[in-house]
């Protein structure tokens, strides 16, 4: 029995993995996402891992996932699935490889700890009481540092994506950044006379639209010369 | 069960994702097969656990969630940002981390 | 106390000057800097005069005493002590520099007053007494390399005094840069008896010579040829001499000391000092007197046709000093030695009186413009007499003595020496010659314009003060000469200094009269036991043969100038039209300027430029860039790794975890 769950929980999770990645459509890559977390979901529960499984569900599905959402609602996509040149066919080559390797690993004699069924259960294993319990006990510190992360990415998270005063979207934001030094000049080629010309515009400066400017004005000084260390 | 097929499935997860990673364009998509990673590691880490009967495992297990949630809120807010600046969501076209 | 006591003393007094005059020396009010510095070597003769005293109460066969302070430099074999020695020889040298150098900053103190140096001046005039006394006194070859060293440099300091001046400032350099020549030729030689000997101390050194040396062998002609380098370089011998008459660039006091009466002797002391080992080499010694007698004519031969008095005077020094050279190389060490006491004497005297005339003239040095100064300086006029006639060899004067000392012996050694020694009495006509020609010229005949200002009481003043070389104008602020111009009538310690140094010039000789008293062979004597011409005496008759036939020359000489000089005027005029090719070459000082510009400044300067472009830029330069565009290079190779593509980061990642992967499972099946 548990086999048969086994199998269509693990088919579930390798479909959806699959959908993440092929799929064109970046909302329906979340969906897929969502749907292989589920799965995962059940595979943890066939581990005996409850609370972990009941995590995945509220935590991952439920808030993570949901957040995804709506900045994909907010952002758009849809674009190309791959991307050009070499690594098209040379990136599922290389997870290819991995795959096989571990694959390998695991079911040949590579791995010599795996044990064939595991332990003998114990009634609380995985339950939210022993969970609990070791949290505050044996891994009371990794459980505050990971609350203080939790901190740490949400104030993060705010100041990223907070708005600046004063812009809007459709105004043009300007950078004002003068071309870094060339390696000519400096305190002794200034001591013999050469001063650099001070830039009047801003060299650099952001379109609204979307297409590669700042790259290239702050980019390409550096990218002519050798020594703008 | 045999736990060795716990860990293919987990296996083969995590080198979906990692293919993901090298093909999509889209930074959005990128997190989402990193997600995949992270999840195939939680699987293995909860089908160890199961396997040595140590709970250990899925306290790991819990800690590796509240790190991809911390890291998903980070990414996404760094997307946003990304996108109101106007700069194409395109990981081939944000390379400006070089030299 | 000890006669090595007064000797550091001796040494102490002048450094003691200077530094006290030199770390105040925006301080000092008025003339007491040189007041100080007058005391200091005041001091310094009185210590030598007792050092003297106490050495002559030592038995002769104690004579040679030696006193160390500290390690100076014992280390690798070398032991060398901060070391003096006295003896007979430099308690001679020792009183000749301290009391001519008294005298001289007698004179200056008056002479400098309103230069705006005044002050450094005396600090870097101390600062030479100091290093010759240095000098005269050590006791071991490092002790006096560094005397030797110092004396170079002060040399230096003094010669371009007025700093501003681009001639005196050159000149110092030439002086320098010559003096180094000869410093490497005296350190090379010291590297060679300290490797055959294994000491570095005069007395041990002088006892293992016979021992440690093959006699006439190349290694210890060698040494001795390279001190003559030394000799020669200090002493301003043909070659390398071209240095002494730039060096008339400086103050006339300094001319004075440096260039007439001390310095220059170096060299003589030098060889004097070393007369074991240049014994023991008769090449080397025969080279020495070769030298010595070339420079004696060829300096002679220039100062009769040089128009700026100062430069005769310096051409005169070069001239007496080879005849002083001639005579120690040649084994008339006390000859020699006597001969340089009273050079120093009445040589001193005579550029302190051509400080006089020239201040005169407000500055100008040029015979050719002074004329008839007899009535407007009388005591000038006599000092110039006295020293000229001292100078020519003239009865009694003191130089007729030194100089017929020297001849007298070499003729005695006959052989190839009579020719040195008929050379001598060449020498010494045309000593006699352009000495007068100088005196005659300046003296006598019409006054000059500032002569008649003179006369009516006035001392002239330029309105622009110039320099007398080229005629560029010039100011009177710090580092050109001061707005002050001072005659010996006017100034009474000028006049103090030279007339003790005109009594010297005229009474000097009495300590050695062949025959009736040989106090200055005999007081020498414990210094140079150890040569072979030691007992030497030259018979009382011939002696006074030579010294017949010296006046003789002298008064004839003195002759020929007053011919051509004041009672046939156009005389000169008309021979340097005949002789007109002579006349440009003795006037280019026989092109010596020339060679040496040709054949080793220029070189040199080429090897300068060639490194400087080829060997600096290219390979130094390449090195070092090229390292550094090496470096470069690869971090820019290495820089291409950061594509800022983020897959193919990913790739990479994912790539070295497979890698990774495959090792571990095949290492552990």
């Amino acid at each position: 029995m548990s086999a048969v769950i086994f199998f269509i929980a693990a088919i579930g999770a390798i479909t959806g993995a699959f959908g993440v990645v092929m799929l064109r459509n970046p909302f329906y890559s979340v969906l897929a996402l969502a749907f292989h977390l589920v799965s995962l979901a059940a595979l943890f529960l066939l581990l005996r891992a409850e609370f972990v499984a009941a995590a995945q569900v509220i935590v991952y599905a439920g808030a993570v996932m949901v957040l995804y959402v709506f900045v994909v609602a907010y952002v758009g996509g849809g674009e190309q699935l791959t991307t050009r040149g070499a690594l098209r066919v040379l990136g599922p080559l290389f997870a290819l490889a991995l795959a096989i390797e571990l694959c390998i690993a695991m079911l040949g004699a590579g791995l010599k700890g795996v044990n064939s069924k595991g332990a003998a259960f114990v009634p609380g294993f995985g339950a939210p009481r022993s969970i609990g319990q070791l949290f505050l006990t044996k891994f009371l510190f990794p459980f505050e540092l990971a609350s203080i992360l939790l901190l740490v990415a949400a104030v993060g998270a705010v100041v990223l994506a907070r708005r600046r005063r004063g812009l809007e979207p459709d105004e043009q934001f300007e950078l004002r950044v003068h071309a870094p030094r060339p390696a000519w000049t400096g305190t002794m080629a200034e001591a013999g006379g050469i001063r650099l010309p001070v830039p009047e515009e801003p060299i650099a400066s952001a379109e609204p639209v979307g297409t590669a400017t700042t790259g290239d004005g702050a980019g390409s000084p550096d990218s002519e010369h050798e020594g703008g260390w | 069960m045999n736990i060795g097929w716990y860990l293919v499935v987990s296996a083969i997860i995590f080198c979906i994702g990692a293919g993901g990673v090298l093909v999509r364009r889209n930074p959005l998509v990128i997190l989402l097969c990193l997600e995949l990673m992270l999840n195939a590691a939680n699987l293995a880490l909860v089908a160890f656990a199961r396997m040595w009967g140590n709970e250990d495992g899925q306290i790991f297990a819990l800690i590796v969630m509240v790190v991809a949630a911390a890291e998903v809120t980070v990414g996404l807010g760094l997307v946003v940002a990304i996108y109101r600046r106007r700069l194409p969501i395109d990981v081939d076209e944000l390379n400006e981390l070089q030299g | 106390m000890s006669t090595t006591t007064f000797g550091w003393l001796v040494l102490a007094c002048p450094i003691a000057g200077t530094m006290l005059i030199g770390f105040g020396y925006a301080r000092w009010p008025g003339r007491s800097a040189g007041w100080i510095a007058t005391l200091a070597i005041a001091l310094s003769f009185v210590f030598s005069v007792i050092a003297f005293v106490k050495l002559l109460g030592l038995s002769p066969d104690h004579r040679q005493v030696t006193s160390s302070l500290w390690d100076y430099d014992v280390s690798a074999g070398v032991d060398a002590k901060l070391q003096i020695l006295i003896d007979p020889l430099s308690i001679f040298m020792m009183l000749v520099v301290s009391g001519v150098s008294m005298l001289i900053h007698l004179y200056s103190v008056s002479y400098m007053t309103f230069d705006k140096g005044y002050s450094r001046y005396f600090s870097y005039l101390n600062y030479f007494v100091f290093s010759m006394l240095l000098l005269v006194e050590a006791g071991n070859f490092v002790v006096l390399i560094v005397g030797w060293a110092f004396v170079g440099a002060a040399s230096y300091l003094l010669i371009s005094f007025w700093y501003r001046r681009t001639t005196a400032t050159r000149a110092g350099i030439k002086a320098f840069v010559i003096n180094v020549v000869g410093d490497v030729g005296l350190v090379i030689a010291t590297f060679i008896i300290f490797d055959h000997t294994g000491t570095v101390q005069f007395l041990p050194v002088f006892h293992a010579v016979p021992h440690d040396f093959a006699h006439n062998g190349a290694p210890i002609v060698l040494a001795c040829l390279l001190l003559l380098v030394g000799a020669f370089a200090k002493s301003a011998q043909v070659p390398l001499h071209t240095w002494l008459p730039d060096a008339m660039e400086g103050p006339t006091p300094v001319s004075a000391l440096i260039h007439a009466a001390t310095m220059v002797t170096a060299g003589v002391y030098l060889i004097a000092r070393m007369h074991v080992l240049f014994e023991w080499a008769p090449t080397a010694a025969d080279v020495g007197a070769i030298g010595g007698c070339l420079t004696l004519v060829l300096a002679a031969t220039v100062a009769l046709v040089m128009t700026d008095i100062k430069r005769v005077i310096a051409y005169s020094t070069m001239s007496q000093i080879g005849y002083m050279i001639m005579g120690v190389c040649v084994g008339a060490y006390s000859a020699g030695l006597f001969h340089l006491m009273t050079h120093a004497f009445f040589k001193a005297l005579l550029f302190m009186a051509a400080g006089s005339i020239i201040g005169a003239m407000a500055g100008d040095q040029s015979l050719d413009r002074m004329s008839g100064f007899r009535k407007a300086l009388p005591f000038t006029f006599i000092c110039f007499i006295v020293g000229g006639l001292a100078l020519s060899g003239m009865p009694p004067f003191s130089g007729w003595l030194s100089k017929d000392d020297i001849i007298g012996f070499l003729d005695y050694r006959g052989g190839g020496f009579e020719v040195l020694g008929i050379v001598g009495y060449i020498g010494a006509l045309l000593t006699g010659i352009y000495t007068f020609r100088m005196i005659f010229r300046a003296f006598f005949n019409e006054p000059c314009e500032e002569a008649q200002e003179l006369e009516h009481g006035h001392l002239h003043h330029a309105e622009v003060p110039r320099n007398p070389m080229t005629g560029e104008e010039e100011d009177t602020d710090v580092g050109f000469p001061g707005p002050g111009h001072f005659i010996a009538e006017r100034e009474v310690p000028m006049k103090i200094a030279m007339s003790a140094l005109a009594v010297l010039a005229v009474i000097g000789g009495l300590v050695q009269i062949p025959g009736i008293d040989d106090a200055v062979t005999k007081f020498l004597e414990p210094t140079f036991a150890d040569s072979k011409y030691v007992h030497v005496e030259v018979s009382t008759g011939s002696a006074w043969v030579g010294l017949i036939i010296g006046a003789l020359i002298a008064i004839g000489g003195i002759t020929i100038a007053y011919r051509i000089w004041v009672t046939q005027r156009g005389t000169s005029t008309r021979l340097m039209e005949r002789f007109s090719g002579a006349y440009v070459f003795l006037s280019n000082k026989w092109y010596f300027d020339e060679i040496i510009d040709f054949a080793i400044v220029r070189p040199t300067a080429w090897v300068g430029r060639v490194v400087t472009t080829a060997f600096e830029r290219g390979v130094i330069g390449g090195v070092t860039d090229g390292t550094a565009s090496a470096v470069r290079a690869g971090g820019a190779a290495v820089r291409r790794a950061q594509t800022g593509f983020l897959r193919y980061y990913a790739a990479l990642m994912i790539v070295c975890v497979a890698g990774v992967t495959l090792y571990f499972l095949i290492s552990s099946s």
